[in-house]
């Protein structure tokens, strides 16, 4: 019989005691992957936010500013783009496709935003994920909307159900375009992007309910929707495009056209490049999670130790008869420290099953809810190395246990007197 | 002194005391044991009892004087060294809580050979090791029906058997027991007494009997009598 079959017997008849150490390393290794696993989906998320989208123009500003409002439709423009300008760049040699995107408005609380059915056919998230639509078709009249996922989901709206959106992005009675309401001729899938908090409309839907307005309030001469379609609905200005190049090699040549641009003070941002600079300004959060974590497992090896501490006077005995029939004081400290390392590894398998059973049985409302499909690399090297070092820190810790009974049995030798 | 075989046990001047402690706790001048010899040492607690049994398994190395054991000087043998020896050539039996709570009886038994190849061997000269530890069992008249048994579920008797068990697998030339009997009652002691000396003769192993108790002392051949700690202690 070796010593790992001595620790074995030895961890199973003190099983009710080790469990309670179990489930905390459990705990925090559940805890250790889980924050790993969702700061992984949440990154690659977010950085999918927007891809296959080569540059996206709005007016002079910051990067970040430029992202946020146009693609997270947090915020709002400083400026606005001109229409000719933006017929200029869709011009440029290269360029392959334009979208033009306005925003301004809103709909009880969520954000209005006009575009072209290019959208549908160019805005990709994910690795390449077009838009689809759960039930209805793209907006073909000036007066139809589609609904992003959780817009529909929260007001409950059906197709051709008819809504009014708010000018600005208060909701407020006194700017509503109640006059000239919208229909809904299509809802989108969840795509765990903002655009499932969207309501897109046409460019000349937006343009139709600001033709009676001046200067962000109602003019006198009111027009009714009919009425409003006799004008020429092509907009004046819009708030910003996505472009897609022919060649990615020239991104930064027509990139700098743009800033360049004589008509009026133009940014262009590579979308990608910008959002992974965001995330790093926003990955603080994901450190404090993870050493929120690793306090859990400090606690759970302190509980650990603890536990081992107070079997010590009981192993007294036991320790004096291995001593006796020839155990080394180092082989004493190996049972501890092998004994250990059973519990610990238990408690790692156990918190790899607690995670995994949790996101297998979670998943399916992870996909409705936030639109993201979790599926975790089973043990890539983070996970390897979390465990790794739960279980090297276990071990370190069990060396003081270790070291007392080391003490111990040299002092109490074969006898002891308790 | 040039002899075949060296005595088992060979005490010379044999002193010790802790760093801290005035006196000797342990002062024995000569004491040589043969193969096969038994001893009774009496002594009252305080008595060095606990620390002369630590000083002959080798736990403890003498503060002056010499320890032989089968010739071998245990005090200049490394600490390791004297564990392998203690593993090899000593059973013992301590007074009470012998066993490991979570291995089988004959788990527990064959424990002792887990650290001693040569016990091993010995062992498994005659059959399977488990073979061995059952014969022995037996002989100590534990059925085979507690073989399997947990140790808990045994009386303190029967823990005490299998304590024997234990120390006599493998042979060892030496046996020591440190007050086996005291918690038995009178009729489980003398009982308990016939079977430890009839396996102990089989083996043909010395025996170091140490107990407070002067009854148990006519069933030896020889005595000695640790006196309090500042006493010198009786040789013969």
């Amino acid at each position: 019989m070796n010593l790992l079959r001595i620790a074995i017997k030895s961890a199973r008849f003190r099983r009710t005691s080790l469990l309670l150490t179990v489930i905390s390393i459990a705990i925090s290794v559940t805890l250790l992957l889980g924050v790993d696993v969702v700061r992984k989906e949440a990154k690659s998320s977010f950085l999918n936010t927007i891809s296959q989208t080569d540059l996206i123009v709005g007016a002079r500003s910051g990067p970040s500013n430029l992202l946020l409002y146009s693609v997270f439709h947090i915020g709002s423009a400083t400026n606005n783009v001109a229409w000719d300008s933006y017929e200029t760049i869709d011009g440029l040699d290269g360029v392959a496709w334009t979208v033009p995107i306005s925003l301004g408005d809103s709909h009880r609380g969520f954000r209005v935003m006009g575009t072209t059915t290019d959208y549908f056919e160019y805005y990709r998230y994910g690795t390449d994920n077009q838009l689809d639509f759960d039930d209805g078709v793209a907006f073909d009249e000036v007066y139809d909307a589609v609904l992003g996922a959780d817009v529909a989901r929260d007001l409950g709206y059906q197709l051709g159900d008819e809504l009014i959106i708010s000018h600005g992005l208060v909701s407020a009675d006194f700017a509503a375009h109640d006059d000239k309401p919208f229909t809904v001729v299509g809802i989108l899938a969840k795509t765990g992007t903002p655009v499932d908090r969207a309501v897109l409309l046409s460019l000349a839907g937006i343009e139709a309910v600001h033709v009676d307005w001046q200067g962000g309030a109602r003019s006198a001469v009111t027009l009714d929707a009919d009425q409003a379609l006799k004008f020429d609905l092509t907009p004046t200005s819009i708030t910003a495009f996505m472009v897609g190049l022919d060649n990615r090699a020239t991104t930064f040549r027509v990139q700098r056209e743009i800033n360049e641009y004589d008509g009026e003070p133009l940014s262009a941002i590579l979308p990608g490049a910008t959002l992974n600079e965001f995330w790093r300004t926003i990955s603080t959060v994901e450190q404090v999670l993870f050493v929120l974590s690793l306090f859990v497992l400090i606690a759970g090896l302190l509980g650990m130790l603890t536990t081992i501490l107070s079997t010590l006077n009981e192993r007294r005995r036991e320790i004096a008869v291995l001593r006796a029939i020839g155990a080394r004081p180092s082989s004493v400290v190996m049972l501890i420290v092998l004994e250990t390392l059973l519990t610990v590894i238990a408690g790692c398998l156990l918190g790899m099953g607690l995670l995994y059973g949790m996101l297998a049985l979670a998943q399916p409302a992870l996909a409705r809810r936030f639109g993201v499909e979790i599926s975790p690399s089973w043990l890539d090297p983070t996970q390897l190395l979390i465990m790794a070092t739960v279980i090297i820190g276990a071990t370190l810790v069990s060396l003081i246990p270790g070291f007392v009974a080391y003490r111990r049995s040299l002092q109490d030798g074969l006898a002891v007197r308790i | 002194m040039s002899r075949p075989d060296p005595p088992i046990v060979e005490l010379d001047q044999l002193r010790f005391r802790w760093p801290s402690q005035p006196t000797d706790i342990v002062s024995i001048d000569a004491l040589t044991l043969e193969p096969g010899e038994h001893l009774f040492v009496r002594g009252s607690s305080g008595s060095g009892k606990t620390t002369l049994l630590n000083l002959l398994a080798g736990i403890h190395v003498p503060t002056s004087g010499h320890l032989r054991l089968l010739g071998t000087d245990l005090g200049a043998l490394s600490p390791s060294r004297r564990d392998q020896f203690r593993a090899d050539h000593i059973g013992v039996v301590f007074q009470q809580f012998n066993l490991l709570p979570y291995l089988t009886t004959l788990e527990n038994v064959t424990l002792s050979c887990a650290f001693s190849r040569r016990k091993q061997q010995r062992a498994t000269d005659v059959g399977p090791i488990a073979e061995t530890a059952r014969s022995l069992l037996r002989s100590l008249n534990l059925d085979d029906e507690l073989h399997r048994a947990p140790v808990g579920k045994l009386s303190v008797g029967q823990q005490q058997r299998v304590a024997v068990a234990r120390a006599l697998i493998g042979g060892p030339e030496l046996v020591i027991a440190d007050e086996p009997t005291s918690a038995l009652d009178a009729d489980n002691r003398d009982r308990f007494l016939e079977l430890l000396f009839s396996e102990v003769e089989a083996q043909r192993s010395t025996l170091i009997f140490v107990s407070h108790d002067p009854y148990l002392a006519r069933r030896f051949d020889r005595t000695i009598e640790l006196g309090a700690a500042t006493d010198i202690g009786a040789s013969l």
